[in-house]
């Protein structure tokens, strides 16, 4: 099996102030094409900006990305953002929905940069919220559902565009146990049933359970 | 635009917050455009006062006549057309809040001087027929609803006793920026009176009005009207018509330039109201627009929603403002006395200026948070906390 993400020797610091933070050191990572793999790490060990960079969302100081082929890491910023809308699903661990926007609307949001008609849009959206389970919330607000349901519509989001790659930060995070049990199992079945290639931060040994593959960081090495 | 959705949705998402800012963009126009009006009209007045006239009164004050006899004299002064001596009667007609300006006039060359006075021949040959008659601006006789033969009966207050007048003419003012609300009456018809009553009193005249044929002329023709004058009982002061508009409205005057000032400072406080509004609303939605960006949306996008947004809020602000402002302006003219602001309406610069600057500050008070929008990297954006 081929590797879809190939990170190569790449280096990340942070200015703070008037001094440089070193936060990721000469790291490698390779990850297969359909895989489901979770970073884990203590708090600040650089578990989000590795993904951050992975996802193209940052840019390292030094070394190469190549997610399917693409050198990311030498993409200009439009071009970059151009590349997330096709290539890349996000998931956050505060869902980051648009409170302002219904359900639908939200999951809609990333096909407005296609040149889909309403029509197909509508049928994207409703598809991927009915894989989250959620297609009779269409039309709620983000307060109006629960942490649970508005991960599951994150993901909707994150889906709706069909990405090759999905990240996910601390996706349970903020759930209780029954909620991150749903986001886990949904997430394992797009990457068993839709075969999509997963790269989820987490802190919780249950989480990582599911994955594949578990990777360490520890500050900003990975062992 | 597709992102016009989120954009309304994100103007009206604190409603009360974008509802005072709204009104409070609307009562700044109105308070604009009605500061301008003054200033405007206040300068139309002075503008529309004609360059070939010159203004003869008392060189010490305005406030004392001089003998009716400097007419004649006046007329033989190389560079002068035609002089007209006119004569502020004041009285009080119905009550004491009817305030417009009554002169005695010299029927002859009154209308020659002042031709923005517009008469038919036949109302001017009727208005030199009869010893009491009398011409009303035709905003007076639209206001009292007076018509061709009606009387007007004045109590004189400079002049005492009763004055009756009958209307034989009503002028049209030229064009909107000359009053319509003045009334002129024969000065014989005072003069008869007087020579009878008090003849002390008689064969005096409140100020000459010179037409010349060069306004170049002006300073010169003054200088040598005054000097005709100089060591006589009553000696003058000639200036153009302009300048003396400005002296006798020069109290006035400072107040006027303080309301110019006080128009545009007006719309500095709306800037400040709005963009404060703006930076707030950004601030609050730095996490929605990292993930805006995270989605691929562009700069293109978010100055769309954020300077839509402003500029929405903005046009609702100055469209209400605008509209209030007709009938607060059309109000305001009815409250003050008539004579005092003769005309008194909105005029297209001052629409022009307040739409202008609704535009100018929607997009204004947006360029600070969208700056900071498209400047913030998304790993800033979401560790950001409000
Ligand atoms: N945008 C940034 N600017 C400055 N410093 C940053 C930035 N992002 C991360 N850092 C610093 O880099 C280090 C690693 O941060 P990172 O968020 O990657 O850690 P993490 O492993 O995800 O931690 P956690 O488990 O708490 O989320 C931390 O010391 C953090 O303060
Ligand atoms: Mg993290």
């Amino acid at each position: 099996m081929a590797a879809i993400i190939k990170v190569k020797d790449i280096n990340k610091s942070y200015q703070r102030d008037n001094f440089e933070v070193p936060v990721l050191n000469n790291i490698s990572l390779d990850v297969e094409e359909g895989e489901f793999l979770a970073l884990m790490g203590p708090s600040g060990s650089g578990k989000t900006t590795l993904l951050n960079l992975i996802a193209g969302i940052d840019k390292p100081d030094k070394g190469s990305i190549l997610v399917a082929d693409t050198d990311i890491a030498k993409l200009s910023e439009s071009e970059l953002a151009k590349w997330r809308s096709h290539n890349v699903g996000f998931v956050f661990q505060f869902y980051n929905l648009i409170p302002v926007l219904t359900a639908f609307e939200n999951v809609e949001l990333p096909l407005l940069l296609t040149n889909l008609t309403k029509k197909e849009r509508k049928e994207h959206v409703v598809a991927a919220l009915t894989l989250v389970g959620l297609e009779d919330r269409m039309s709620h607000y983000p307060k109006q559902l629960s942490g649970g349901q508005e991960q599951r519509v994150a993901i909707a989001r994150a889906i709706v565009t069909d990405p090759v790659i999905i990240v996910a930060d601390e996706p349970t995070g903020d759930l209780d146990k029954k909620s991150a049990d749903d986001i886990l199992l949904l997430l394992e079945r797009l990457n068993s049933e839709y075969k999509k290639t997963i790269v989820m931060v987490t802190h919780d040994p249950n989480a990582a359970s599911k994955a594949h593959v578990q990777r360490h960081l520890d500050k900003g090495d990975l062992v | 635009m597709k992102v016009l959705k989120l954009m309304f949705k994100n103007a009206f998402r604190h409603k009360l917050r974008t509802s005072l800012t709204i009104v409070g963009i609307a009562i700044a126009v109105v308070a604009f455009s009605l500061l301008r009006t003054v200033v405007t009209v206040y300068n139309a007045g002075v503008d529309a006062s004609a360059a070939d006239r010159l203004i003869t009164r008392h060189a010490v004050s305005f406030i004392f006549p001089l003998p009716y006899s400097y007419k004649d004299k006046i007329q033989q002064i190389d560079g002068v057309e035609l002089v007209t001596p006119l004569n502020w009667f004041q009285g009080v007609y119905i009550d004491k809040d009817q305030f417009f300006a009554r002169l005695a006039v010299d029927p002859e060359t009154v209308f020659k001087v002042y031709p923005e006075f517009i008469l038919t021949k036949e109302e001017l040959d009727n208005f030199k027929k009869e010893r009491n008659s009398c011409v009303i601006g035709i905003e007076i006789a639209k206001q009292y609803n007076l018509k061709i033969g009606d009387i007007m009966t004045i109590d004189g207050d400079i002049y005492p006793g009763r004055w009756d007048f009958v209307v034989r003419g009503i002028y049209k003012p030229k064009d909107k920026t000359i009053d319509g609300t003045q009334m002129f009456f024969q000065y014989d018809y005072l003069n008869e009176r007087l020579e009878a009553e008090s003849p002390m009193r008689a064969n005096e005249i409140g100020w000459f009005a010179i037409k010349i044929k060069d306004p170049n002329r002006s300073a010169e023709i003054s200088v040598k009207v005054d000097k005709l004058f100089k060591n006589s009982s009553a000696e003058t002061k000639t200036e153009t018509e302009r300048a003396f508009q400005q002296g006798f409205l020069s109290a006035v005057s400072a107040i006027i330039t303080a309301l110019n000032y006080l128009s545009f400072i007006i719309i500095g406080i709306i800037l400040l109201v709005l963009a404060n509004t703006m930076i707030m609303a950004a601030r609050e939605r730095t996490r929605e627009y990292a993930v805006m960006k995270t989605l691929g949306f562009s700069a293109k996008h978010l100055v769309g929603l954020i300077m839509g947004e402003s500029l929405l809020i903005s046009i609702l602000g100055g469209g209400l403002g605008l509209l209030l402002s007709f009938p607060v302006v059309d109000g305001f003219g009815q409250a003050i006395p008539k004579g005092m602001f003769p005309i008194f309406y909105i005029e297209p610069i001052t629409i022009i200026l307040a739409v202008t600057a609704a535009l100018s500050i929607g997009i204004i008070s947006s360029i600070f948070p969208l700056l900071k929008a498209l400047n913030t990297k998304i790993v800033d954006g979401f560790r950001f906390v409000g």
